[in-house]
Order: structure tokens, then sequence, then C-alpha cells
């Protein structure tokens, strides 16, 4: 059976992968809202998923997969425990927009 | 068992004494009585541990534990019971019971009187190891302790600040004293590897050479300078007259019966150091004679009858070391045990006058107390004939003897011994006289307060005045028990052949003269002519410099304490200034920086995340590009 890699190649899923993750960085950088900055930073981590399947394909070797799902597991708690403080943030403040939180200033 | 006996005599009055400071004060009146307990228990382990060594003549030894190990040089936690100990131990610990038992009156009704015998008990431990210590060190340890209980004892009252400042007058001259005893300390450990006394005297007993000598000198005036600061002689003795801040029973114990001896006790134990030193015995015989005269020249003309009896203890160690310096250490210890007698009985006699005035110590306010307290003026009549040379009382045997001593060393130092003397019988009995003869001078509210003490503080006095007159007894001459008794603690000594030859009764008639001289000056001043001493401000002329103890107060703050201060106050306005300016400096330069750095502390996430790719951009740049 033909292998998914073999017939797009490797380098391919790299350039994706930077692409997307670039655009997560941007993204962070860029936007106010926390909840897209959220949004961003899943882009970024999903990039990197995305990269190790592709290895793990390209090597033969389930490691890497299994990797990802540890991955995504924690990315799941991280995200739930994240938005949680965004809701508190909401109820706080009535805003999510990060220009906002300023109350940590030195 | 030689280590159990040591253990009882030590412990007894450390437990007692830490009972009454920790929990005195739940005792109320029974911590007086517990700690008269203690130090009777001491007493009788005393009585007993003499009993044996005096006939076994053998002396009661005992290590506790080894302390220091270094190398070869070993210090072991050890006591020695020896003859000249245990003569020592019989009276603190036997003067230290009847004080003890009279001041559970006289402190009465005091704020801190469970804290009074916590403190006197723990003056009695020092005491203790000091005097039976195996070796200088443990020597050392109640030679400090002792001065920390004087210190804190004479500053007791402490709300008084002048008795704050005499207390500390009394640990800081104590103190110069004490660097000297150090010196000497590690001169002789330096010398022999060993600061055992037995084991110093035995390499001293093969032979030394020059060299050794040399070194065996400055230990010896060290060691001596250490017992002039102790025992209060010439030039350090100013601490002792300004101790009497401190309650009576305090300047009985600690300041004339037993604290005060502890240089005479050290240099006699050291008798085989001092030995091979002539210069510096000569040296303390000069400063004893000179102290002696000097100290009761002042004690002429003062009013306070507690600092009276101050100088007189100055002057009669004084005569002490002048014995010890003609090498008669025999009869430095005799006058020791009868002074520690009949100057207890003296100050114990001045506190019952004192508790019956309400504490109203100026002699010029006093007057005709005979008759309100009968046994306190017999007891303290006789003790001032003792202390005065009155034939065939205790003091008359012990001072013929040193003047006897002198006169066949040194014709000199016996004519200055002999004018000290006179001038002690003056002045105690101008003390008597102002004190108990005559009508009273004081207001009628203290004459309606007038009462004889009661028996707990008498019976001491009585005691006390019995040994005055019978103390003579251990060494009558002729019999001269205690020269035998100490034989084994003294190596060579110059005190032992007394015959009693036509020079001797001359010179005992003489002492007699000279105590009649005293005497009738007294007599003729004070009871024929009804003198009564002036007014401070009256006071002129030579009269003066002596009421004002030759302003040596005065002279020692001008060459000593002043430029000190001056020394002092530079370094705290320059030097000081200086480096706490360059650390606080330092600390400002962080504070500033720490400042600047805060402003990146901005609060703003967007920035903190920029900063962070940023950095991470960095990091790759240089981990994976620029390499």
């Amino acid at each position: 059976m033909e292998n998914v890699i073999e017939i797009i190649g490797i380098e391919k899923y790299i350039y994706l992968s930077i692409i997307l993750f670039c655009i997560g960085v941007l993204g962070i950088l860029y936007r106010r809202n926390a909840i897209v900055m959220f949004m961003c930073i899943e882009i970024m981590l999903n990039s990197a998923n995305m990269l190790l399947v592709a290895f793990s394909t390209f090597h033969q070797d389930a490691e890497g997969q299994v990797f990802v799902f540890f991955t995504m597991a924690v990315a799941a708690a991280e995200v739930a425990v994240g938005l949680a403080i965004l809701v508190t943030i909401y109820r706080n403040i009535g805003s999510i927009d990060i220009d906002k939180l300023k109350n940590l200033k030195g | 068992m030689d280590t159990n006996v040591i253990l009882l005599l030590l412990l007894v009055p450390l437990i007692g004494s830490l009972v009454n400071i920790f929990f005195g004060k739940k005792l109320g009146n029974g911590s007086g009585i517990i700690a008269t307990i203690a130090v009777l228990i001491s007493f009788i382990v005393t009585v007993i541990a003499f009993v044996q060594v005096n006939s076994t003549k053998v002396a009661i030894q005992g290590d506790l534990f080894e302390w220091i190990a270094v190398d070869r040089f070993t210090i072991s936690f050890g006591f020695l019971l020896d003859q000249l100990s245990l003569l020592w131990l019989l009276f603190v610990t036997g003067i230290g019971t009847l004080i003890h038992l009279y001041s559970t009156s006289y402190m009465k009704g005091d704020e801190n009187y469970a804290k009074f015998f916590g403190y006197l008990n723990l003056f009695i431990f020092f005491m203790i190891v000091l005097v039976a210590g195996s070796n200088l060190l443990i020597t050392f340890i109640g030679w400090e302790g002792v001065g920390l209980c004087s210190y804190l004892l004479i500053g007791f009252w402490h709300k008084n600040q002048d008795y704050n400042d005499a207390a500390k007058k009394a640990f800081i001259m104590n103190r110069i004293g004490d660097l000297g005893f150090l010196i000497g300390v590690f001169i002789l450990a330096f010398l022999f590897q060993s600061l055992d006394y037995m084991t110093i005297k035995e390499a001293l007993a093969t032979g030394t050479n020059h060299q050794i000598n040399t070194w065996i000198g400055f230990a010896a005036l060290a060691i001596f300078i250490g017992a002039v600061g102790k025992s209060a002689q010439i030039p350090l003795y100013t601490w002792l007259p300004d101790a009497m801040a401190g309650p009576t029973p305090v300047s009985a114990l600690i300041h004339a019966a037993t604290m005060v001896t502890a240089g005479i006790f050290l240099i006699t134990r050291l008798n085989f150091v001092f030995d091979l030193a002539p210069l510096v015995q000569n040296t303390i015989a000069i400063v004893g004679a000179f102290t002696s005269l000097f100290a009761a020249s002042i004690g002429l003309v003062q009013n306070d009858i507690k600092k009276v009896l101050a100088y007189s203890t100055v002057s009669q160690l004084g005569l002490m070391f002048m014995a010890i310096g003609f090498g008669a250490y025999e009869i430095a210890v005799f006058h020791v045990i009868t002074h520690a007698f009949f100057k207890a009985c003296l100050f114990l006699g001045s506190g019952s006058v004192i508790h019956a005035m309400g504490g109203e110590q100026d002699m010029r306010r006093m007057g005709g107390l005979d008759k309100y307290m009968k046994v306190t003026y017999i007891t303290f009549l006789i003790a001032t004939a003792a202390i005065s040379g009155f034939p065939f009382l205790s003091g008359f045997f012990s001072k013929d003897e040193i003047l006897m001593v002198a006169f066949e060393n040194n014709k000199f130092l016996y004519i200055v011994g002999s004018i000290a003397s006179i001038m002690t019988a003056f002045y105690m009995f101008r003390l008597v006289f102002l004190t108990f003869k005559k009508g009273f001078r004081g207001s009628q509210e203290q004459k309606n307060h007038l009462h004889e003490s009661p028996l707990s503080m008498t019976l001491p006095l009585i005691i006390l005045a019995f040994f005055s007159i019978v103390g003579g007894a251990i060494n009558l001459p002729g019999s001269n028990w205690l020269n035998h008794y100490l034989q084994p603690i003294i190596v060579k000594s110059t005190g032992k052949a007394h015959e009693l030859g036509t020079e001797a009764y001359i010179l005992m008639a003489l002492a007699t003269a000279g105590f009649l001289i005293g005497l009738g000056w007294a007599f003729y001043k004070y009871i024929k002519n009804s003198e009564v001493p002036q007014e401070d401000e009256k006071i002129t002329g030579f009269h003066k410099v002596l009421y004002n103890k030759y302003y040596i107060d005065e002279i020692y703050m001008v060459i000593f304490v002043k430029p000190i201060y001056v020394i002092a106050t530079f370094f705290r306005d320059f030097v000081e200034v200086a480096l706490s300016g360059t650390v606080l400096g330092l600390g400002k330069i962080a504070d500033e920086l720490s400042l600047q750095g805060k402003k990146a502390q901005n609060g703003n996430i967007g920035l903190y995340l920029f900063a962070f790719v940023f950095g991470i951009c960095i990091l790759f740049y240089y981990l994976f590009i620029a390499r």
C-alpha cells in the first residue's frame, strides 16, 4: 500500500506546520481578544501535533502518534482551565480584552 | 566516692540557685530557707571532707570528664579538695550559711527576694568552682562566675542608676585584671603544656633554667594583675568602695569575706610559680603595703558606715598581699580567715544598724545606738577590737604575724604597715563611737524606728563575733597549727620559723601600743571632745583631699575614661559614618536599579507576550542559525 507521505512528500507537511505555527504566533501578538488568543494557541499546538504525526508515519514508528494523544489530552485540560479563568475574568470586569487586565502592574 | 563528694558540694548550691531563680516567686519566704539549707549542706559536706583530709593527709581528687583535648594538650573538668581549698571552702560555705540566714530577715519584703537568694547561691557555686578547681581553667570559670554574681548583686537594686554604674565599674575593673589572669594562663599553658596545678608543681620541682624563669616571671606578673583586680589593690581598687551599693549581706559575703580574697587564694595556690619570680614578689609586697596605707588614710575621714568598712577591707587585703610578697603564704591565709570572720561580722553589724535606721548610712545621722541595739553593739565592738588588733583576739595574732614577717624582711614596709594598722584602729573606733555612743543625731522619725534586729540577724553576728575572738587559735605563735596544716601546699615558706623570742614580744608590744594610739586618738576626738564630722561643704584642706579619696576616681576619669570617650566619639562620628555610609550606599544603588527595573513590569500582557516570542526568536537564532 502506498504511503500518504510518499504521495505528498514530507517537506509539504513541514511547510504547512511552519505556516500554521506562524499564524498562531501572529494571532497571539496582534489580537486582543482572549478567546481568539486561545484559539491561536491551539493552532500552534496542533501544528506541532501534525508534524509529530507526519514524522511518525515517515519513520514507520508509532511512538510519535502516542505522543500526540498525550498532547491532546493535556491541551484539553489546559483549555478547560483557561476557559474557566476567562469566564471568571469576564464576570469580574465585564470584558476579556487583555489590555484591560493591568492589575499586576509592578 | 570522691567524685560524689565533689558533685554534692557543687550541685547543691547550683540547684538551690536555679530553683530560686526560676520558681522563686511561687516559693515566697521559702526561697530564703531553701537557699540557706543548700549552703548548709555544702558546709556539712566540706566539714566531712575536711575531717577526712586532715586525718589522712591525702587530697580528695576527681575528674568529672575530659573537657578539652587537643593533640597532647588536655584539660579535664577536675576538682581538687586539698588542704588549701578545703580551708577556703570551710569559711566560704560556713560564713555563707550565716549570711544566707541573716539575709532571710534583712531582705524581707524586697520585691526580688527570691532572685536575691538565687544570685547568692549562684555565687557560692562559682566560689566553690573557683576554689576547688584542679586546674587554672576551672578556676578561671569560677573567677569569672563570681565576677558575674558580684555584678548582679551590686546592681541588685537596679532602679537606681548610681548602683548600676557601680556594678558596671566593678565588672569593667575586674575585666582588666581578668585579662592579666588570662595572659598568665596562656604563658603557663605554653610553658608546661598543662594547666593542672599538680602537673605544674611537679614540672617545677624538677628544676628549671634561666629562660623558663624569665617566662615564669611574666606569668607571675600577669596573674598578679588578675589578683590585683579581684582583690582590689592599687591601681584597680576603686571598684570595691563603690561596690557597697549592693545590699549589705552581699558586701559582707562577696566584697569582704570571700570573693575579694580570691586573688590571695590564687597566688597561694600558685606559690611554686611565684617563688621563682622574686621581682614580682617584691612588687606584690610594695603594692600591698601601699594599698594598705592608702586605703586606711582614706578610711580615716569617710562618713558612710559601709564606705569606712570598704576601705578597711582594701587596707586589710593590702596587708595580706604584703605577707604574700614576703613569701609568707600561710600568714596571708591566716589573716584571710580571721579577716573573713571579723569583717563579715562588721558588715552584718552595719547592716543591722542600717536596717534599724531605715536605710540611713551616714554616721553623722547616727549615734547612741548602743542603748537600742545591745547585741549589735557588743558584737560590733568585739569585731572592731579584733580588726584593730586588741591583744589576744584573732586579728591581733594574724596582723602581728604579718608585721613580724615584714619586720624581718623590710623595715620600711614594716613601718608602712604599722602606720596603716594604727589608722585602722583609729577609724574603726571612730566608727564605733560615732555610731553607738553619745546622743542620737538623726530625725525623730528614725529614732522611733530604732529597734534591735530579729534573732536570724543577731545569731550570725554572735557566731561571727565568737570566731572573731577565738579565730586566732588556729595559728597561735608557738603551736602554729595552720602552718603545719598547709605544709603540703606551700613549697617553700619564709613565714614558718617564728620563735617566741624577745623580738617577737617586742613587736607584739609595739603592735599593742599602736592599737592603743589609734584607740586613744579616736576616744579623745569623738568621746572626750564629742566631735562630729563636718558636713560635706565645710570640709577643707588635706581633709578634703582625703574625703574625696585623693580624687583618684577623677584622675582615672581624666587619664583613662575621657580619652577612651574621645576615641569612641571619633569612631562613632567618622569611622562608623563612613562604614555605614558605604553599606547604606550599596543598598541605595540596588534600590534605585530595581526601581528602574520595576517599570518593565507594567501589567500589559501583550507586551509580555511580545517579549516572550521575541526572546524565543533570539534563542533560536543563536541555537540554530548563528552557530
